[in-house]
């Protein structure tokens, strides 16, 4: 006897394929605005630094209107895709980059710390040695970043899988394409007799976010052994 | 040989520094603070001068006036840190190899790996290195970049009398096999002794003396670790 009913499966499978995809999705450009931040002075850096952190202040909903508004069928952006056939609103694509976006801040963060807490030292010693720029990010910067990128693909993942405000205004509940486990629940407890689901779809949601803490907390612990360093 | 002239400004202090050597074996030795490790590092290419030009056996580094200024990657020189800047998520075979140019052959390796004596070290990480064998990895590393120069700064220093004679034996191991033009950074007149051919002295940020190391040996005071002298 499964403890979920099909409604509550499907909905719980369509929440862990639009976190991964969208949280790995986002990883590159999150790698590379982390990197941007942590090893780099530019002109308007704060300016940046907020506009990537913007999702985790707006309202959900405020950056949900904003995605339908850009990607929705009539969007600048959305208009484009829908001719090109890679449309993506009210599709469990859309939900993944509503995902990614709310997902993002997480990770550039975690990622900016992780990679600041590599001794820069170290990425010197390898330019020495002939490496570039690109050879010292992927054999130094990165490897000795693994723990913190781990924490925070783990927090970005427990951000995207719990994602609602933004999902539920860019792309709505249609069941089996963007109805996520958030949203299912929320229409359970606006249901009469959607008690016993709404409960067990919590407990899910709870051990979800208790797994992704305690990955995210067991790479941290060691994550802040190695000191930063500069030459000058 | 080695031609330096360079003026760097680093907050309060100022380094103006010209002289020009054909020793195989050059030492800059002064106080701590005095700019030596600074001059050095403008030599790897990890600080820029604000002015000034280095060349090395006819490869020029750094010239302000033609606008020349070499990449550190690609000034193909071998640095050793004083604090060694192993890689420590590699093993020391991965060390050793990182720097190593496709071109070269097999055989450099075998012959760095026996001259240093490293054999049954390679499949260790360096957080499982005393000082002096990592000291060696470093200079092992350093060499199988096939450089033109080799920079050492303080190669002798925090290591207890055991480790240094052992790093020092190798360090006149290589002189012999490589016949590399040398910079040592160095506060210790017995390192310079049984080093250096030359020693530029400096004080703060000033060249003061540029003489052979008996001249050199006559003014100093007596080495505290006589055994040094007569690893030589």
């Amino acid at each position: 006897m499964s403890l979920l009913t099909q409604a509550e499966t499907v909905a719980l499978a369509l929440s862990f394929k639009i976190a991964l995809v969208g949280v790995f999705c986002s990883l590159p450009v999150a790698i590379g605005c982390a990197w941007l931040l942590a090893r780099k002075r530019f002109f308007g850096k704060p300016l940046f630094e907020g506009l990537l952190l913007l999702p985790l202040i707006l309202p959900p909903v405020v950056t949900g209107y904003i995605l339908l508004i850009m990607f929705g069928h009539h969007g600048a952006i959305g208009r484009w895709l829908d001719a090109a056939g890679l449309s993506i609103a009210f599709r469990w694509t859309g939900a993944a980059l509503a995902a990614a976006v709310m997902a993002f801040p997480l990770l550039v963060v975690a990622l900016r710390n992780a990679f600041e807490s590599v001794d820069r030292r170290l990425e010197n010693a390898a330019a020495t040695l002939g490496a570039g720029a690109w050879r010292i990010f992927f054999s130094v910067t990165l490897p000795l970043s693994l723990r913190g990128l781990v924490a925070g693909l783990a927090l970005a993942f427990a951000r995207a899988f719990g994602e609602f405000g933004a999902t539920i205004t860019f792309v709505s509940s249609i069941p089996g394409q963007t109805r996520t486990l958030p949203i299912a629940l929320y229409e359970l407890i606006s249901t009469p007799g959607g008690e016993g689901g709404a409960l067990r779809l919590t407990l899910v949601a709870v051990i979800v976010a208790l797994l992704a803490g305690l990955i995210a907390a067991l790479m941290l612990l060691r994550g802040g052994e190695r000191g930063a360093g500069a030459e000058a | 040989m080695i031609e330096l002239d360079l003026a760097l400004q680093r907050g309060e202090f100022s380094l103006e520094l010209a002289l020009q050597s054909s020793a195989r074996a050059l030492a800059l030795f002064g106080p701590s603070g005095c700019g030596k490790t600074s001059t050095l590092l403008a030599i790897a290419g990890l600080l820029r001068p604000q002015r000034g030009r280095i060349a090395i056996n006819d490869h020029v580094l750094f010239d302000s006036r033609a606008g020349v200024d070499v990449a550190t990657a690609r000034r193909d020189l071998g640095v050793v840190f004083q604090d060694a800047r192993l890689f420590p998520h590699l093993t020391v075979r991965e060390n050793l190899r990182y720097g190593m140019p496709r071109s070269a052959a097999s055989q450099a390796y075998d012959d760095v790996v026996q001259l240093l004596q490293l054999a049954a070290l390679l499949k260790r990480r360096p957080g499982q290195l005393s000082g002096g064998q990592i000291r060696r990895v470093a200079i092992g590393r350093a060499l199988l970049r096939q450089p033109h120069a080799l920079l050492l700064d303080e190669p002798l220093s925090n290591l207890h009398r055991e480790a240094r004679v052992e790093v020092l034996e190798h360090l006149h191991g290589l002189k012999r096999e490589f016949a590399l033009t040398t910079i040592l950074v160095s506060h210790q007149p017995d390192e310079v002794i049984a080093l250096a051919d030359q020693v530029a002295r400096i004080e703060d940020g000033r060249l003061v003396a540029l003489e052979d190391v008996e001249t050199f040996q006559a003014s100093a005071k007596p080495p505290d670790a006589p055994h040094l002298c007569a690893a030589g």
